[in-house]
């Protein structure tokens, strides 16, 4: 079954709200995008890493390494204040795109 | 973030480079091994949860670039593209240094030709408002342009409102006294605005004031910056001395800048003004001056021209006599001066702008073979992740690094080039184009360059881009690229090989019609004997020998003593050497014959009673000059062939006389002798008729030796020198020099010689790069079809059938190359006609000869890669597969 594409501009956003809960490592962000998502969304690892050091250069994630319960060294992305404001911004872009969007569609034909 | 901040930070990530990767690494590696784990949750088995792990996750190597591209800085990636082009050029280091030479070479050449263009015809001439200088003229019924009269100018200064001056300059030549005896020096008379006409000022002491001109005026000179360097060590108290010019004594009163040149007497050490008219400025029919005007604003050079034609017919009317006939010039400065460099340098500004051209076409097509023979490579590192920006990018910067390092090398290609070419020009020539002083990598000579260097990198460039368009990944990787592509490159290479062709053919008709007209004008008829003849100047000062008597005994004994040398046959004394040109004339008519005031203009010499036979005229009926012939007796005069055919066509022109215009019973000479056209103009001008009066009849203090000698005549120039002082310390002697050097060495015989040689160089570099191309071409072909070659000759061809086969694919490149070639060659030709002599830009024989050449190599570089596919083994053929 062919997957829908994530929106574009909205992996950031998907990457920050997932690090609001806990800090988490790529695979885990991964993951955890495709679970609360129901499986609709499927972050490319093409896409997630090269996002996550977009995110890092901005200064709106943390890294370390740190053991897993496996115990094995895995690199655990936290999200900064700077993040989380830049979540907030995103957010509230997002919705007011996607109200627009809503006006348009529900526009009578 | 501000940029800032986030400068530092990419900063920090490059100083921790290899860190940051290994991070990367193994944070993907930790997202295979949980995809993997997980798989293996699901009940996959642990080889195919590897797989199905790895193929989720994609291209890992995509991943860590497009991470990179984050972090890293732009430039990175083009240092990593530099790197890489540079390893590429490296490990290909014959590929590379071929192209960088051929690049270097078409744009040196190009450049150094273009300096000179520049400094000729493109930088201003060093005057106040050049464009706004004219040349002015008279002209007559055989010249396009003759100098002005002396009363005729006075006439056009007064009577003219188009100048808002208007001045003349006359050569003339002084002894001038040094301590160790009299020298001869070269100088110009002119007019007391002269300098200031130019806008030029002495960078020491003053110009000639107003009225400093008239006759009776003090004798003042100006020096040059040459002679004040040479002769007075540049001392700054010159000024106010005095030097003596033909025994009198001039005062300096000023020096001209070393910037100042004047190149229609570029030779001139000495400015005088012009003061008392000489024997030649009494008549009004004499002409020695020309004139130079600068325009009134808003005037224009037509207008400037209708006037002067007003005022020389006026004066025609008014002086029918030595009016007549005599029509006016004006022209820009500009052309007097640049006119006889102007068609050769075009001529080699476009030959070398060819050779640029086929340089670059050959370079673009050695790229395009290379970047065939790389299509596998591409095609991998496109399955391995490289994007075809990135693909395309390389490329290019490959591209623009060979372009870069070829116009780089160019550069020094060019200076090297001007160099060698400022050694090829003679010093006799240099003398008479200052020009030269001005050649040099100037702004314009940069902004060409550059502009060139722009163009050929565009082209480096854009040829694998296009190339790389055109393919297809897959094809790429799956046969190694033989068929569609091949044929592609095939049409593309084969149109370039035919331009290359083409340059190649147009540059070799060019040599060999300027090779042709260089030939001829050395063996046009000369009417005389070049060979063992020497010849010298000789100025006799006047003080010693003012009467006519002096001067006849002092020729008469130079005579003597010259022909008593050992090793010398004869000796003969002229006012002109033969091969200078068609000047010094006089106006004849013919006794008993109708006249109208016509000017029959002929060429008139002085000459000793041993002149011609020492030069080996042909002597046709008559007799020549004896001893006797002096003024004691009647003038006589001997004829050439042309003014006999001219004046007496069908009679014996023997005892026949000639006089001026006015009949004057001073002038009525009796012709006693017929001799064949000795050359007295250049090689390329036509046989003026001429006449020779006897040298002892009206001897004169300058006059020219000519000596006919046994064996080697450049050994015996410094006898005759030392001779010639033994007669009198203070005799000037100068400009020594063999006829046949004298030959090679005239203006129209350099330009001739220099333009073949370059042209010729040119060409025989454009015929190997276009061989070379051709052999490129059908090389890759045959290298290409190995397979299919194979399969026909499993299928039965003959080895025969493969070699007409390639033999036929480079005879028809070749064909067209020659074919659009001579038809571009006849225009070209025809466009440089003002430097052909003696051959039409048409000739049969030279085209005919270009063809076979081209041809031939052509079939010969062709015929290794035929010979190499007719010996393909089909089965090996077939298996490399």
């Amino acid at each position: 079954m062919k997957k829908p594409d994530l929106l574009p501009g909205t992996l950031d956003m998907l990457i920050l709200k997932t690090l609001t809960r806990a800090p988490l490592h790529g695979y885990g962000i991964a993951q955890s995008i495709k679970r609360f998502s129901d499986d609709v969304l499927t972050v490319e690892e093409g896409s997630l890493y090269p996002a996550l050091q977009r995110l890092l250069l901005q200064g709106w994630v943390k890294a370390e390494w740190k053991m897993t319960e496996t115990n094995r060294r895995a690199r655990f992305y936290t999200l900064t204040a700077a993040g989380r404001r830049q979540l907030g911004l995103e957010v509230s872009q997002f919705e007011q795109m996607i109200a627009a969007i809503g006006r348009v569609l529900s526009e009578p034909a | 973030m501000n940029p800032f901040s986030l400068f530092l930070k990419r900063l920090s990530i490059l100083l921790r480079r290899n860190r940051f990767r290994s991070e990367l690494d193994e944070e993907m590696a930790f997202h295979r091994e949980q995809a993997e784990k997980e798989f293996i949750a699901a009940g996959m088995a642990p080889q195919q949860a590897h797989l199905s792990a790895l193929r989720q996750f994609g291209n890992a190597t995509r991943v860590r670039e497009q991470s990179h591209t984050f972090i890293a800085f732009r430039w990175e990636t083009v240092a990593q593209d530099l790197h890489f082009a540079l390893r590429q050029l490296l490990q290909n280091s014959g590929f590379a240094l071929t192209a960088i030479f051929i690049l270097a070479l078409g744009m040196g050449v190009s450049v150094a030709i273009f300096a000179f263009v520049d400094a000729a015809l493109i930088q201003p001439l060093p005057y106040h408002a050049p464009d706004r200088l004219m040349d002015v003229a008279e002209n007559g019924a055989m010249h396009l342009r003759s100098d002005l009269s002396r009363d005729d100018y006075n006439d056009w200064k007064r009577l003219n409102h188009s100048f808002s001056s208007l001045e003349v300059y006359g050569g003339t030549g002084f002894l001038l006294r040094t301590p160790s005896g009299s020298e001869p020096v070269p100088a110009a008379r002119v007019t007391d605005g002269f300098f200031g006409t130019l806008g030029v000022r002495p960078i020491l002491g003053r110009d000639f004031r107003p009225g400093e001109d008239r006759p009776g005026g003090a004798k003042i000179v100006i020096l040059t910056d040459g002679v004040w360097q040479r002769r007075f060590g540049g001392r700054t108290d010159v000024v106010g001395q005095s030097i003596t010019l033909d025994g009198a004594a001039y005062t300096i009163v000023g020096v001209l800048p070393r910037t100042f040149e004047f190149a229609p007497r570029a030779i001139a050490e000495f400015y005088v003004p012009l003061l008392d008219k000489n024997v030649c400025e009494q008549r009004r029919g004499c002409h020695n001056l020309f004139g130079i005007g600068r325009l009134r604003d808003g005037v224009t050079p037509q207008a400037a021209l209708q006037e002067m034609k007003a005022i020389a017919a006026q004066l025609a009317v008014q002086y029918p006599g030595s009016n007549q006939g005599q029509g006016a010039v004006v022209q820009p400065l500009s052309a007097i001066i640049l006119g006889p460099v102007r068609p050769v340098l075009l001529t080699l500004l476009a030959a070398a702008g060819l050779l640029l051209l086929i340089a670059s076409v050959n370079v673009a097509s050695l790229l395009l073979v290379r970047s065939e023979s790389r299509r596998r490579e591409v095609a991998i590192r496109g399955t391995l992740g490289a994007t075809p920006t990135r693909l395309s990018r390389q490329f290019i910067t490959e591209g623009l690094l060979l372009a870069l390092a070829g116009c780089f090398a160019g550069l020094f290609v060019s200076s090297w080039t001007m160099t060698i070419l400022m050694t090829l020009i003679p010093t006799s020539m240099a003398g008479n184009l200052p020009f030269l002083a001005r050649v040099g990598f100037h702004l314009h000579a940069a902004i060409f360059a550059g502009a060139i260097a722009v163009l050929t990198s565009a082209l480096m460039a854009l040829i694998p881009i296009l190339r790389l368009s055109f393919m297809d990944i897959r094809e790429g990787l799956g046969d190694g690229g033989r068929s569609a592509a091949g044929r592609f490159w095939q049409r593309i290479g084969a149109n370039l090989v035919i331009v290359e062709l083409s340059v190649a053919v147009v540059l070799l008709v060019g040599a060999g019609l300027l090779g042709k007209s260089f030939y001829r004008l050395l063996h046009v008829d000369l009417g005389f004997d070049a060979s063992h003849l020497a010849s010298l100047q000789m100025a006799a000062p006047e003080s010693t020998y003012a009467k006519p008597e002096q001067k006849v005994a002092l020729l008469r004994e130079v005579t003597r003593r010259l022909s008593a040398l050992p090793g010398v046959e004869s000796v003969g004394i002229t006012s002109d050497l033969p091969i200078q040109c068609n000047c010094d004339t006089d106006w004849i008519r013919i006794v008993g014959k109708p006249f109208h005031g016509e000017h029959n203009e002929v060429d008139e010499r002085d000459v000793t009673p041993g002149y011609l036979p020492t030069l080996k005229a042909r002597l046709i009926r008559g007799r020549l000059f004896s001893e006797d012939d002096d003024s004691s007796k009647a003038q006589k005069i001997i004829i050439n062939e042309a003014l006999a055919q001219k004046y007496f066509p069908g009679e014996d022109p023997i005892g026949k006389k000639v006089a001026n215009g006015s009949l004057d019973p001073k002038s009525v000479r009796e012709i006693i002798g017929e001799v064949g056209n000795v050359r007295e103009g250049g090689l390329d001008d036509d046989i003026w008729p001429s006449e020779y009066q006897a040298m002892y009849y009206s001897p004169d203090n300058f006059v020219a030796i000519a000596v006919r000698t046994a064996g080697d005549e450049k050994a015996i120039l410094p006898e005759l020198i030392k001779t010639l002082h033994q007669v009198d310390p203070n005799l000037g002697t100068y400009g020594e020099i063999t006829m046949t050097e004298q030959i090679n060495s005239t203006q129209s015989a350099l330009i001739h010689r220099f333009s073949t040689w370059l042209v010729g160089g040119f060409a025989v570099i454009a015929l190997v790069l276009g061989v070379v191309g051709l052999y490129g071409v059908i090389a890759y072909s045959v290298s290409q079809r190995t397979r299919e070659i194979g399969v026909r000759m499993a299928l039965g061809a003959q080895r025969s059938t493969v070699y007409k086969m390639v033999m036929r694919q480079a005879g028809w490149l070749t064909f067209a190359g020659i074919g659009i070639g001579l038809a571009c060659a006849v225009g070209a030709s025809m466009l440089m006609d003002k430097l052909l002599f003696g051959v039409e830009a048409w000739d049969a024989a030279t085209l005919a000869v270009v063809a076979v050449v081209l041809a031939t190599a052509s079939l010969a570089a062709s015929f290794l890669p035929a010979h190499r596919a007719a010996s393909v083994n089909p089965t090996e053929a077939l298996r490399a597969e």
